[in-house]
């Protein structure tokens, strides 16, 4: 799950990382009382779960309060990847003398949590890791011990070489950063740019945390921070019978069991000239309300020509597949043909109750796919 | 022959009592799997399917041997079950819950480490040496004994694979899904080289998909170290970009982990990539027989 930056702000300022302040605004009117509330300049951040939104126009600074009303008449309402902005963030603009990264991450190759800090940051980061790699420092954490003192230190002083105080200041921020990370169950958290001001104060003027799913359900005061609204609508509607859903542009309707299999049913639906229009992993230990809201939302996308079930059992069982599409079927009539490949786990027993709805499955994954592109483009 | 286990594997079902459990753990056992105990904290006394139900996989390994154990709880108890069997002595643990913390398992894996254990999984299908032993939720109808090894990160499209192997009379001496969580225990190199050292294996499926860099890495690994041929499948090529939210991922792996970029570097390592999985069985027959 992803958070806001504001959120994310809030939970660094609970585990005491300085961050300025800020307000959150839904429209331009209040951007303007805000920035008349903190005076001098402001800037106007959209609140959106994409990355590149400074690329995209997405943060803009502003001198006046008038200019923080028209900042944020631009950027609310404005499409960044797909999603609509709904909130922008107002928050007085720094002295910036220099910029840092900071971000922790786990890691997939190791096994751990690494902790990773560059002198050189701001939006081009990831160019500075591709072109000078030696600018990238980084500490791996072991998790019986946690981020030990002489790793954030180190990483101090990688950052600010030769200026101990700041060196310091950077090292509570880093240890602070993970506290924060583990205290919330994020797999990703952010600070880029932390800033150094005239003044030689080191402080995190934005934030970004991406929260592992897996911990919400023993975490509800992260969970609750989850912002629906920014989030698509079937996307929504999806994960909450735990589907995972994403919208695409083609006109066969995939379902299919396990994420592997989905992404392969995709390829081979654009391998026999087809588009998928979207991504549905219905996941393992399937039940038939499961199946139901699958087929109502690939449904309710009108480019939708035809729909192609792929389900190859294991612990999903194939019965509860076949009573999932008939329930559904009962309850609502689709305006489109189905092609069912079913095989695997309870295989026979399917295959018979869809045979005593009226459907006919198949049982050969290219068979099926041809089949579905063949409806949708006829 | 085959890799991790074989018919002599005397297995420990933790979670034999639940939905998916109880349903997988009768499989296993019609299947010919040595299913020698369960747990299921508070039903210790108890049988299932004539198998002793203990309190504890300790108690599991003194009273009835078990040397492995299948993991099947529910994710908030799955990581502590995983670290619970090593502690225990088992050599092997598979766990196929799905949904468990990440930062729970990076202590997991460490601990199953310390305890000279292999871990298989989390959020996988297991594995299976057909004729001998399953361990998981592999469809046991869909394997045949034979000389080819199968590893994979995906569950579903393993079985699809597999299925294609097996419709071409291409048997499997083992087929392992390694799981699709970001941290896993046994990863695609330690099945390759397993695979390597076991006389049954004559080829290797590999199956891999879009995100990380562990597709590259084995890659280079085969290239390195192996004789046997491999085949590798990736998963993905049509997924469109996310909407991805920071630079740390992009900055520790220095790779997009897009599809295009795994199938080259398969290709560079003289591994030969299937278009589609129908496409394996040729490819492998290729490999075999040249």
């Amino acid at each position: 799950m992803n958070i806001h930056e504001y959120q994310a702000k809030e939970i660094f300022r609970k585990h005491g990382i300085e961050v300025p302040p800020g307000r959150v605004a839904t429209t331009p009117e209040e951007a303007e009382a805000f920035a008349a509330e903190f005076g001098g300049t402001v800037v106007v951040k959209a609140q959106v779960h994409a990355g590149g939104r400074g690329k995209a126009g997405g943060v803009k600074l502003a001198a006046t309060p008038a200019e923080a009303r028209s900042a944020a008449e631009k950027i609310l309402g404005m499409d960044i990847k797909g999603l609509t902005v709904e909130k922008v963030l107002v928050t007085p603009a720094e002295d910036i003398e220099h910029e840092a990264y900071v971000g922790a991450i786990v890691d997939r190759s190791t096994g751990a949590v690494v902790l990773m800090v560059s002198p050189e940051g701001g939006i081009d980061i990831e160019e500075v890791a591709a072109k000078t790699p030696e600018l990238i420092f980084k500490e791996s954490v072991d998790p019986r011990y946690g981020l030990l003192e002489h790793q954030a230190q180190r990483l101090g002083f990688k950052l600010y070489a030769g200026d101990a105080p700041r060196a310091r200041q950077a090292a509570v921020i880093i240890q602070k950063l993970y506290t924060s990370m583990v205290d919330s169950g994020a797999s990703l958290i952010e600070i880029n740019p932390l800033i150094t001001t005239a003044s030689g104060e080191v402080k995190a003027i934005d934030a970004k945390m991406n929260i592992d799913d897996n911990e919400l359900f023993r975490r509800k005061e992260i969970a609750e921070l989850r912002d629906v609204q920014s989030e698509a609508k079937e996307e929504v509607a999806a994960r909450e019978k735990d589907l995972t859903y994403i919208k695409l542009d083609g006109n066969v309707g995939c379902c299919v069991n396990g994420a592997g299999l989905a992404m392969a049913t995709m390829d081979l639906v654009k391998f026999y000239g087809g588009e998928p229009a979207n991504f549905l992993d219905i996941g393992g230990s399937s039940s038939p309300e499961k199946v139901v809201t699958a087929l109502e939302i690939i449904t309710s996308d009108p480019a939708v020509k035809s729909i192609l079930f792929n389900i190859f059992g294991g612990i999903t069982r194939c019965d509860d597949v076949a009573n999932g599409i008939v329930e559904a079927t009962s309850q609502f009539k689709l305006k489109v043909p189905i092609t069912i490949r079913l095989t695997g786990t309870n295989e026979e027993e399917g295959v018979k109750i869809l045979e005593g709805a009226g459907f006919s499955a198949m049982t050969d994954m290219d068979e099926a796919v041809q089949k579905a592109v063949d409806l949708a483009t006829n | 022959m085959s890799i991790f286990a074989d018919s002599s594997t005397r297995i420990v079902v933790q979670g034999i009592t639940g939905r998916d459990g109880s349903f997988h753990t009768r499989q296993m056992m019609e299947y010919g799997s040595k299913v020698v105990a369960g747990v299921t904290p508070g039903k210790g006394g108890q049988s299932f399917e004539g198998v002793p139900v203990f309190d504890s996989v300790e108690e599991a390994v003194r009273e009835e041997g078990a040397t492995a154990s299948v993991i099947y709880v529910p994710a908030a108890f799955a990581a502590a079950a995983v670290c619970e069997a090593a502690d225990s002595g088992v050599k092997l643990i598979v766990a196929i819950s799905e949904g468990i913390p990440v930062l729970d398992m990076l202590r997991a894996v460490r601990y199953v480490d310390d305890h000279g254990a292999r871990l298989i999984g989390p959020n996988c299908p297991g594995l299976i040496s057909p004729g001998q032993s399953k361990l998981g939720i592999i469809p046991g109808q869909i394997v045949e004994a034979g000389p080819i090894g199968v590893v994979s990160r995906s569950g579903t499209l393993t079985y699809e694979v597999v299925w294609k192997l097996t419709s071409a009379g291409l048997g499997q001496s083992s087929c392992i899904g390694i799981g699709g969580d970001p941290v896993i225990g046994t990863n695609f190199i330690d099945c390759l080289s397993a695979f390597e050292e076991d006389p049954q294996t004559e080829a290797i499926v590999l199956i891999g998909e879009i995100g990380g860099t562990d597709e590259q890495n084995a890659a280079r690994f085969i290239k390195e170290n192996l004789s046997k041929p491999v085949v590798g499948f990736v998963a993905g090529q049509t997924a469109p970009p996310g909407r991805r939210m920071g630079h740390a991922g992009a900055i520790i792996s220095g790779s997009s982990g897009t599809a295009e970029e795994k199938i080259s570097t398969f290709l560079e390592n003289g591994v030969a990539v299937a278009e589609r999985p129908a496409d394996v069985p040729g490819l492998i027959t290729k490999a075999l027989h040249g």
